[in-house]
């Protein structure tokens, strides 16, 4: 199962390598992995997109709950949330490509951000599937580069991840 | 008051009421070391090689309880240190590692000793700290001295460049921790612990699986308390040795790898089963697969949540001071009223004599070659069981846990976790120096004590007399056991040739060497040496080859899978 781990942290130097090099010594699965501060500016806030049965996710809270400049850990998927992430795609755009393109990207609604006479840059925010979907939909060859944020996501309604 | 932070950090470990610095010195801690020249609040022990610096402050741990401290210079100080450092994190031990650095500004250029110390030790350390300001040295120290003796407790890191040891700074000592992140006392929930009490009062076949958790957590007593209330069969781990006393008729040996027939069959078939401060880790309970989880309910305190449920689904997972859960469960079991299934306790004690009766112990107590069994038998008789006892790793480690019947806890100082050869004669230094004027024995074999033996020669600067048994079969046996067993006899590089006369080597120390060679021998040999109270004694015991550790489960298998002794 695909889960959205949210953990704030002290913004200390070195506290972002404990956490990566805590999912790699234990052979942890890591998606995504975003982080910045907070409006609190001691406070990191990182967001961890991973995949396991439930008992490797357990674990996997319970060993980031361990390391000692985690103050608080949310997993999202245990209740209503969002999840964003941002997509920077450039795409090439002549022709008849270039109608299509842009057709795509207001059906995704994204925005172009950048022209040139022969490229687009689209920005995108969604759910990671949504992004996903939209790299489907269009044609592989047409695509020069892709650029994602890796996934934030925040609980709905009175679910605060705050200390 | 104005210091360096040189004299901060010896001003610290004055604070925290260190006895012993293990160190070594060098460029990046000659700041420190000078203010260490000036002070006589703490003694520092001059090992020679850093390994050895990090086990003598572990074993020095172990067999107190108190924090150990070891000192060492950056680069290939620290990295020297590693193998000690991930060694005592394996066993939850507590200790501040002291690391020099070089100086803030020539940090990430390469310069001359300049390791990531933070970054090497960071998998195998509870937490780790660079100083880049000594405005916050002092609750640097204050902080990782907290961190490593609460909780699960383990080895913290503090390394210190060289440009902060020689800054000045106001000194003051804060009073408090407070970290908003780190919690370290949790009290087990007590909703928990009334089902875990219901539970044990209702098993037919219970069991109580204890381990290096209970000692760490100072909960022997509630251990052994309990388990006579309730008059259930115990058995320790490895790392649990003595917190119920081996002596007693409750106890039914070591379980695991190299456990008892009794103690592994009476884990398998309990309908209850009681862990504390243990991990049920792939040495003790072998394959999750063939644990036959489903068979019976599981009680797991552990002070740790992330040993609960890690390899083994349990129950009724209790997480808390292990002693202060105990001490509920003793007094619920107390307060309870509903008659207990009596027979069926007692039929389960005549199965649990059966499988005791099979005696896998054994051995032939009429060989002409010494048997390294009887060694360790004959130890605990002349040192009336009352030894403080290092192990290096292998053979002649499970043999002494096997055959040296602890009563007590924090006698049995072992690497458990990491297995690392080469920590017996270091931690055994430790030890003899928290506890002056008692028996200490390291036990060893001529393979692992070949891998820090250079430390004879602190023994002999600070005169430690601990006595050294030597279990000398010429072979790294255990690796020779698993040859012989699972390699069709194939002994790839498991010969220790070209073996120094260790009675010679002894004694170019400046110590006594003792050679011996016939079982009739043996028990003089060790009379003699724990009498020459104020000298290390090296005894080189000449012992039978070919001789196996039985029982033996083979690894993956299930513990009930055992591997016993020929008949003899
Ligand atoms: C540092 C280190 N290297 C390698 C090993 C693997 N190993 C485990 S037991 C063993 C043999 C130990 O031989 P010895 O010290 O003679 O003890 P014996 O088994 O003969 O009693 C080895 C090599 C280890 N545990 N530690």
């Amino acid at each position: 199962m695909r889960h959205i781990i949210s953990l704030l942290m002290e913004n200390e130097a070195g506290a972002l390598s404990r956490v990566a090099g805590l999912f790699s010594a234990r052979g942890y699965n890591i998606e995504s992995l975003s982080v910045a501060p907070t409006e609190d500016s001691t406070l990191s806030r990182m967001t961890i997109v991973t995949r396991g049965s439930e008992e490797v996710i357990e674990q996997i809270v319970k060993q980031l709950n361990k390391l000692i400049d985690v103050v608080k850990i949310l997993d999202l998927s245990d209740g209503s949330h969002i999840e964003r992430e941002l997509m920077l795609v450039k795409v090439r755009a002549y022709g008849k490509d270039r109608e299509e393109m842009k057709r795509m990207a207001d059906i995704f609604r994204g925005r172009i951000i950048d022209v040139t006479e022969k490229t687009y840059t689209i920005e995108l925010t969604g759910p990671g599937a949504k992004l996903d979907a939209f790299i489907e939909a269009i044609d592989p060859a047409v695509i020069l580069e892709t650029v994602r944020t890796g996934a934030s996501g925040i609980g709905r309604g009175e679910r605060i991840l705050k200390i | 008051m104005e210091l360096t932070g040189a004299e901060i950090t010896v001003r610290c470990l004055m604070e925290e009421g260190v006895e012993f610095v293990f160190g070594y010195p060098g460029g990046a801690v000659l700041n420190i070391y000078d203010a260490i020249f000036k002070q006589d609040g703490f003694k520092h022990i001059l090992v020679r090689h850093e390994q050895a610096a990090v086990h003598a402050a572990d074993g020095y741990a172990r067999s107190t309880g108190k924090v150990g401290v070891a000192l060492v210079t950056s680069g290939p100080g620290i990295t020297n240190a590693v193998t000690g450092i991930a060694t005592a994190y394996m066993d939850s031990i507590p200790l501040i590692v002291i690391s020099g650095q070089v100086s803030t500004h020539a940090i990430g250029l390469d310069a001359f000793q300049e390791v990531d110390a933070v970054g090497i030790t960071r998998p195998c350390v509870k937490h780790n700290f660079l100083v880049k300001d000594i405005k916050e040295l002092a609750a640097t120290i204050k902080k990782a001295f907290y961190i490593a003796s609460t909780g699960r407790p383990g080895p913290v890191l503090v390394d210190i460049p060289k440009d902060i040891t020689s800054q000045a700074f106001e000194y003051v000592y804060p009073a408090t921790v407070n970290m908003r992140s780190y919690n370290a006392g949790v009290k087990g929930h007590g909703g928990q612990i009334k089902k875990a009490a219901q539970m044990l009062l209702e098993a037919k076949r219970p069991m109580i699986y204890s381990g290096g958790g209970v000692v760490l957590g100072n909960a022997a007593p509630q251990l052994v308390e309990l388990t006579r209330l309730l008059g259930f069969p115990c058995t320790n781990t490895l790392m649990g040795l003595g917190a119920y006393p081996a002596t007693d008729k409750q106890f039914v040996g070591m379980l695991g790898m190299h456990g008892t027939y009794e103690a592994n069959m009476a884990m398998q078939h309990s309908d209850v089963l009681l862990a504390v401060g243990a991990r049920f880790d792939d040495r003790v309970i072998g394959s999750p697969e063939h644990f036959a989880r489903e068979a019976r309910r599981i009680i797991h305190i552990d002070i740790d949540p992330s040993s609960i449920a890690k390899r083994v689904r349990v129950d009724v997972p209790i997480v808390g001071d292990v002693a202060a859960v105990l001490d509920e469960l003793i007094k619920l079991i107390k307060a309870a009223k509903e008659p207990r299934d009596e027979a069926a306790l007692s039929a389960w004690w005549t199965q649990i004599e059966g499988w005791r009766n099979l005696d896998c112990l054994k051995f032939d107590r009429h060989s002409d070659i010494i048997k390294p069994q009887r060694v360790i038998e004959q130890l605990w008789q002349v040192t009336q069981g009352d030894a403080f006892v290092t192990t290096d790793v292998g053979q002649h480690q499970m043999w002494a846990a096997q055959f040296y019947k602890f009563d007590q806890p924090r006698r049995w100082i072992t690497s458990g976790g990491l297995g690392t050869m080469g920590f017996g004669l270091p931690a055994a230094m430790g030890v003899q120096l928290a506890q002056p004027g008692r028996n200490v024995a390291c036990v060893t074999g001529e393979s692992s004590i070949q891998m820090c033996i250079q430390e004879l020669s602190t023994c002999r600067q600070y005169h430690i007399p601990i006595k050294i048994i030597n279990l000398n079969n010429r072979y790294m046996g255990m690796v020779r056991q698993w040859q012989e067993f699972f390699y069709g006899n194939r002994y790839a590089e498991s010969y220790m040739d070209s073996l120094p006369d260790f009675v010679k080597l002894a004694e170019s120390y400046g110590h006594v060497g003792m050679k011996i060679e016939k079982p009739e021998d043996v028990e003089a040999a060790l009379r003699e040496a724990f009498a020459l109270k104020d000298r290390l004694v090296f005894m080189d015991f000449i012992t039978d080859q070919t001789e196996n550790v039985f029982p033996m489960v083979p690894n993956g298998a299930g513990i009930s899978e055992m591997i016993l002794a020929e008949e003899l």
